[in-house]
């Protein structure tokens, strides 16, 4: 028995040394996740407050305010979104220094009524805005980033798997055989995973949201738009991906490389406010933080359809250069 | 003689480290049954691949009625592969009702189910099919637009004698249709029962085409001498005749019956199990290439 297992198991690190590609794909994802996790939570011990400053950049030599420690600083482009973000508790201050130096603060906000004691004490003369406002329950922020995360899987693994699948079987070279072109095959593809996508996450926002009552302040509509994009942008990514490898090892460790940053950047869990710049540009890479963006916008906030256009298109856009690309790239042969 | 629907111009495909296909050239009459026979190795894969327009020839070219392989090839082509996968989870209709779905033209579903004997395992998911009944299914796919060209590669490998000789009675009413068939198969039986012309494929090259009627009196005057080999004494292996050793018999090829006949008597050689026979086209092959067709 045991030369018979020592038999397979000699074969089986035979197979795993020369897929050079497995191997490579093994010792690189733990790395690089260490690494990545590395930058991304450790460094400084993580601040108690969170204070907007209207800027587009924060010059901390502008008020002495700034130079105050376990307070994170967040740069806020314009009054309407800080405002927005203090009525929510997403920031617990907001703070303007063009000209007279103001502040809006959450009078219902426990945080808020201490950080701004912190401010007054470096800034007497400041003119105080009151606002009001429950906070966002991080159930509610974190509801649409749980429906999205499982739309990712969804969309990556399970149509990059099949078309592998179909590949190693010889279906796919079956169908090369007919008039069938590789872009009608994945548009076919698509729309298929796309109205299954559709379909369970509609059972899921509805079906949660009648158990848990979310804050849903948006249209329902306009949800089902952004759900619709954000699928397809990932699963023709998912369809890129597969278009040529043959391996699963190969395929596994691509749809890994791409799921696990997007689970852990894309602000499923937690806002990316206050990340180093360069997280927050690789983040804005992924078809799921303009997702979770526009969801987040438009349940949270009300938003509309202009205000979250930026990510409706990028969504289309990847989707369209996705697709393109894969049908290009697509083999209908198993090598 | 039709004019050819097929064409192969001097074809060549190289892999790494190997010249599969080597100048190839071939032309298919419109109506046939063509066979392109060949051991394992041969090249026939990798020809009727080309053929079928799903592989890229490194040189070479495959003409369809005069033109490049096009859309209108993969219209009126039907292709039955060595091997094949289905989607799972379909039945027998469900599977043939996607493929007819991928052609402008073509028969209907109850039509293929019908010439194909699947009536009864319509509604049978294709994975419990046996092997006979999925080859039937796959045929019936080949079918689905009524092409105007088929390609069998290798159909019945792997089937029971029964459902062998079913398959060939299925293709022999698709011939009663004027369909082109192109056939590659190590069963000489089923050349010679189904091919009205041949092409032998050895090294990457045709190296003899024509009817199968015609080559064998090309090549063959002579009558086949066959006995077991433990009947064959060493000591007549001398004997001034064409002797070979094929798997557990001998063979002797000869023009003159009588005077072999007497020699082997001479030589005390047991004639009780001797069978003589014409050749046919295993012999033609080996005598061809020196090598058996399924080795």
């Amino acid at each position: 028995m045991i030369e018979r297992l020592l038999a397979v198991w000699h074969a089986r690190n035979l197979e795993f040394v020369r897929d050079r590609r497995t191997m490579i794909f093994s010792l690189l994802m733990p790395i690089a996740l260490v690494v990545g996790m590395s930058f991304i939570f450790g460094g400084k011990e993580r601040p108690f407050f969170k204070v907007g400053v209207i800027a587009a950049v924060i010059d901390k030599q502008a008020h002495p305010f700034l130079s105050e420690r376990y307070v994170e600083f967040v740069p806020i482009t314009d009054q309407a979104t800080g405002l927005r973000k203090v009525t929510h508790q997403q920031i617990d201050l907001l703070l303007d220094l063009h000209g007279t130096t103001r502040y809006w603060v959450n009078t219902d906000s426990p945080k808020g009524y201490i950080v701004e004691k912190l401010l007054l004490a470096s800034a007497t003369g400041a003119q105080r805005e009151p606002v009001t406002g429950a906070a966002v329950r991080y159930v509610d922020y974190l509801f649409p980033g749980i429906l999205g995360m499982n739309m990712m899987f969804s969309c990556l693994f399970g149509v990059g798997y099949v078309v592998l699948r179909y590949r190693k079987s010889g279906f796919l070279k079956r169908l090369h055989a007919t008039p069938l072109s590789a872009f009608e095959f994945l548009t076919a593809q698509v729309l298929s995973r796309l109205g299954l996508i559709l379909f369970v996450t509609t059972v899921l926002y509805v079906g949660i949201g009648t158990i848990i009552h979310f804050h849903r302040a948006g249209s329902g509509l306009l949800m089902i738009l952004v759900g619709l994009l954000g699928a397809l942008s990932m699963v023709a990514m998912g369809l890129t991906i597969a278009a040529r490898f043959s391996s699963e090892e190969v395929v596994g460790g691509l749809l890994n490389m791409l799921t696990w940053p997007m689970m852990l950047l894309s602000g499923v869990w937690y806002s990316l406010e206050g990340s180093p710049p360069w997280v927050q540009r690789i983040a804005s890479l992924f078809p799921l933080t303009h997702v979770l963006n526009a969801a987040r916008a438009v349940m949270i906030d009300g938003a509309g359809v202009a205000e979250i256009s930026t990510d409706l298109i990028y969504l289309a856009v990847t989707a369209l250069v996705f697709l393109v690309f894969g049908a290009w790239s697509f083999k209908w042969r198993y090598d | 003689m039709n004019e050819p629907i097929l064409e192969v111009r001097n074809l060549i495909k190289h892999y790494p480290n190997v010249t599969a296909v080597n100048g190839l050239s071939l032309a298919v009459p419109e109506g046939i049954c063509f066979g392109l026979l060949g051991p394992n190795g041969a090249g026939k894969t990798t020809t009727i691949e080309i053929m079928e327009g799903i592989l890229d020839a490194t040189s070479g070219e495959v003409r369809y009625r005069g033109a490049p392989l096009d859309q209108r090839f993969r219209e009126e082509a039907g292709i039955l592969f060595q091997k094949t996968a289905l989607q799972d989870f379909l039945t027998v209709r469900q599977s043939i009702t996607l493929f007819r779905g991928l052609y402008s033209r073509g028969l209907s579903v109850d039509e293929v189910i019908r010439m194909c004997a699947l009536e009864k395992l319509e509604s049978r998911d294709n994975r419990k099919l046996s092997g006979g009944q999925l080859q039937r299914l796959l045929l019936a796919i080949a079918l689905v637009n009524d092409p105007n060209v088929l390609f069998l590669d290798e159909p019945t490998t792997g089937l029971d004698p029964q459902a062998r000789r079913n398959f060939w009675e299925l293709i022999q009413s698709i011939k009663a249709r004027k369909k082109t068939i192109i056939l590659t198969t190590h069963y000489m039986e089923e050349a010679e029962l189904l091919c009205d012309e041949i092409a032998i494929v050895d090294n990457g090259r045709v190296i003899a085409q024509g009817t199968p009627r015609r080559l064998l009196q090309e090549h063959f005057e002579e009558v086949m001498l066959e006995l077991p080999r433990r009947d064959f004494p060493d000591s007549a292996r001398t004997l001034p005749l064409r002797i070979i050793d094929v798997a557990e018999r001998t063979e002797i090829t000869t023009a003159d019956l009588d005077a072999t006949l007497r020699m082997l008597i001479d030589a005390h050689v047991p004639l009780s199990n001797l069978r003589i026979r014409p050749a046919n086209l295993e012999d033609l092959f080996l005598e061809l290439t020196g090598k058996e067709l399924r080795t």
